[in-house]
């Protein structure tokens, strides 16, 4: 069979407005990991051999380019790796189903306040905090990735609705900042 | 109107959807009585105080909720996963 060309959702593409800068992340496999009750332990041993375990609900561990996201009860994404022998465990590749933008720059939690109903200030959000919650109206895994960086998760079907919210909440932070100075 | 899931702790009502009265839970056994079934399908409270009832976190941690309110006060004393409630 040939070998197929995977794609992203929006080509790359990466826009500075201002202070923040959106980028669409290229973040490899995305493999849901969804712990059957009682196999914690089962599944603890496959993910020990990337060093990382199951997360705390709302937070993700980065360990050498492998990244495990705490989406749900009992569930959780691992990114950026082929997932390793996982007994006890429902796994599915899921990397077809992501688009993952990169929100960076100064006026970030500036720009995500028009749209998320959440406190994302670094008090309320330090750096390694996931939430699963709402672009506006799109279901969304943000993380904490940086002092002034973000990753957003939206269902690839929704790549250029979520661009285009986070662009128009961008452009308006860039008016007023203009207006100021 | 505010709700603290057990996961992902305090969150706006727009991240949740109701689906009604705890009694949603307690489904009768086969071969009940119709009363029971009638009571389980229809029949339901109205109260001026504590109420009890299921609520669903869709944009958060997608889970059950059972949520313990007050109609009069809009107070929200407690909400539970339903996934870990004691039988």
């Amino acid at each position: 069979m040939p070998e197929l060309i995977a794609k992203s959702a929006l080509d790359g593409r990466s826009l500075t407005l201002g202070h923040v800068t959106l980028t669409e992340a290229e973040p490899g496999p995305i493999t849901s990991v969804a712990v059957y009750p009682g196999q914690g332990k089962a599944v603890a041993k496959g993910l020990k051999t990337l060093g990382l375990a199951m997360p705390a609900p709302n937070s993700f561990v980065e360990k050498k380019g492998a990244r495990i996201v705490w989406t749900g009860r009992e569930q959780a994404f691992l990114i950026g790796v082929a997932p390793p022998v996982l007994e006890g465990a429902a796994v599915t590749d899921q990397s077809d189903g992501w688009t993952v933008l990169a929100l960076s720059g100064a006026g970030a939690v500036d720009v995500l306040a028009r749209l998320v109903p959440l406190d994302l200030r670094l008090t309320a959000c330090p750096v390694g905090t996931a939430l699963r919650s709402q672009v506006n109206h799109m279901n969304a895994v943000i993380l904490r990735t940086g002092d002034h960086a973000f990753e957003i998760l939206v269902f690839r079907s929704m790549a250029r609705t979520a661009w285009h919210e986070i662009e128009a909440a961008m452009q308006m932070l860039a008016a007023r900042m203009g207006m100021k100075f | 109107m505010r709700l603290t899931c057990p996961l992902c702790g305090e969150r706006d009502r727009r991240e949740f959807y109701y689906y009604g009265a705890e009694d949603y839970l307690h489904r009768p056994s086969e071969g009940a009585p119709l009363a029971e079934w009638d009571n389980y399908l229809h029949l339901r409270d109205n109260p001026a105080g504590v109420t009890k009832d299921l609520w669903y976190h869709e944009a958060g941690c997608s889970q059950w909720l059972l949520v313990t309110r007050n109609t009069v006060t809009h107070e929200s004393s407690a909400v539970e996963l339903v996934a870990e409630r004691k039988a």
